[in-house]
């Protein structure tokens, strides 16, 4: 079963990047100098599920792809200057910037959303990037707490994301988090709502398959932020989740709920060995 | 019969009748195989009003999942599913009817989704809102839909 629908996205690939030019040829390759990782042996934790783990960018039409191959074209980089610009700005009672306790994000960040979601000792909880922006935010800095999803909170994300872009998502699934990965791989492979579906269903069992137009990837996290052309909009994974679960007919979760963290956490670590890609754009 | 009360005697006698005479969805009768092999409605299914079905993204929205030659107007056909070219020659009404109702007596772990099923579901919402919804469920589609699926599925002959 596994083969099967492997090939079958193998299949897919080959005919996206036929029709995707030179493309496929060299990868995901930005700004004509940094190489990304787009498919990548699947971590142990897959094995019997995923031999191989490919980036959303892989299933994209190549119009798509060429955006996210120059940042003069990835409307997503205008996300990252404002979140620079927060970055830098004074904000709430301390009237302190991130900038005056984490000094130059291209060092303190470096790496940072590459191990994301991620166990915070003080707090005893996992955290999302989402989460600890915002307790920064009304712990340090005093300021009001942002809504997930969209807006201020994803350029930031953005932003601290361009920092790891490159590296490979290495998320930790055991110790402490080991109960909430656990949590998050059950809502995986649960399927909700009026069309039984899971996201397994969509993402593990038919990735490479087109969904009337769309072509399903594996849905993947290590692209968020994602400028999504259609919306013209930056989302993050929680913002996502909302769309995919509400679209299998069921109540979905909150988004800031501790159901999506676990969730984030499982479908992040099936991504490892991915890079992160900064800021990237679909469809 | 019934479809012809809507128009001559009003909406709310309609939906009364049409509970009282349908087969509801959890006294549908499956056989070991997962077929059903009575009708669920009684009235002879059309098969034009069962593309309609199909193709709509509220109802039957098969072609998100299935591809079908002779509705080649249809624009993007998925490939979840099997093509259903020859599904009429492949199998018979009461298979069929099975099929698009519970397909998961049919094909057991099958992401084909339950177009005649109200209630038993995880998280169930209210449609597309995403908010909660209260079970039995309204059916994806009406027994007469089904029917009209069932139709239409039987002229793909090969
Ligand atoms: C009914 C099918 C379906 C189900 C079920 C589903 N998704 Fe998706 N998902 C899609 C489609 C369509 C897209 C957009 C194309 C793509 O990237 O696959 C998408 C995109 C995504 C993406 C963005 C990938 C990228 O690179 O931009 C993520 C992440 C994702 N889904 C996660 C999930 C998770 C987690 C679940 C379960 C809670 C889930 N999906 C359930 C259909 C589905
Ligand atoms: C979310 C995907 C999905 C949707 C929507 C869907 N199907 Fe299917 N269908 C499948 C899959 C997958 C199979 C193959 C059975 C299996 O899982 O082994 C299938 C099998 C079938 C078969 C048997 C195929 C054959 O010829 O052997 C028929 C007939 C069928 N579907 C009809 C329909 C109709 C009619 C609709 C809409 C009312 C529909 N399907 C909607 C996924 C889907």
């Amino acid at each position: 079963m596994t083969k099967t629908v492997l090939k079958g996205a193998i299949t897919s690939i080959a005919i996206l990047a036929g029709a995707g030019m030179a493309l496929a040829e060299g990868g995901l390759v930005i700004n004509g100098d940094l190489e990304l990782t787009t498919e990548a042996p699947a971590a142990d934790h897959l094995a019997g599920h995923l031999t191989t783990v490919y980036s959303g960018w892989v299933f994209r039409d190549s119009f798509t792809q060429a955006m996210e191959m120059d940042d003069f074209d990835n409307p997503g980089m205008l996300f990252v200057d404002a979140g620079e610009a927060m970055w830098n700005e004074p904000a709430g009672t301390s009237g302190k910037a991130c900038a005056d306790c984490h000094a130059d994000a291209s060092e303190s960040m470096a790496g940072v959303r590459a191990v994301y979601p991620k166990w915070n000792e003080a707090a005893g909880e996992v955290r999302t990037l989402e989460m600890q922006i915002n307790a920064c935010r009304t712990e340090n800095q005093g300021a009001e707490a942002l809504k997930y999803g969209k807006g201020d909170i994803v350029s930031l994300e953005a932003y601290i994301s361009m920092q790891s872009r490159g590296l490979p998502m290495n998320v930790a699934i055991d110790g402490p988090v080991a109960d909430v990965w656990a949590q998050g791989k059950e809502m995986y492979y649960t399927r909700t709502g009026q069309l039984e579906l899971s996201c397994a269903s969509c993402h593990e069992e038919n990735y490479g398959n087109l969904i009337r137009a769309e072509t399903l990837s594996q849905g993947q996290t290590n692209g968020f932020p994602v400028y999504r052309i259609k919306d013209s909009v930056l989302t993050s994974a929680s913002g996502r989740f909302v769309g995919c679960v509400r679209d299998t007919k069921a109540e979905t979760y909150k988004i800031d709920s501790s159901e999506f963290v676990a969730l984030e956490l499982y479908v992040a670590s099936r991504g490892n060995g991915l890079s992160v890609e900064g800021v990237s754009v679909r469809n | 019969m019934k479809r012809i009360i809507p128009i001559t005697a009003g909406v709310a006698l309609a939906a009364t009748i049409a509970v009282a005479a349908d087969i509801t969805p959890e006294n549908v009768a499956f056989d070991e195989y997962g077929a059903v092999a009575e009708s669920l409605t009684g009235v002879a299914g059309d098969p034009a009003a069962g593309l309609v079905a199909m193709e709509t993204k509220s109802q039957g929205n098969c072609f998100a999942c299935h591809q079908i030659s002779a509705a080649a107007e249809i624009p993007f056909h998925g490939s979840i599913g099997p093509s259903l070219d020859g599904a009429g020659s492949r199998w018979d009404a009461a298979q069929l009817r099975g099929i698009v109702a519970t397909a998961k007596n049919t094909f057991p772990d099958t992401v084909m989704p339950s177009f005649y099923k109200a209630s038993g579901f995880i998280r169930p919402g209210d449609g597309f809102t995403g908010k909660a919804g209260t079970e039995p469920l309204p059916t994806l589609m009406t027994a007469q839909q089904v029917e009209d699926v069932v139709a239409y599925l039987l002229t793909l002959t090969e």
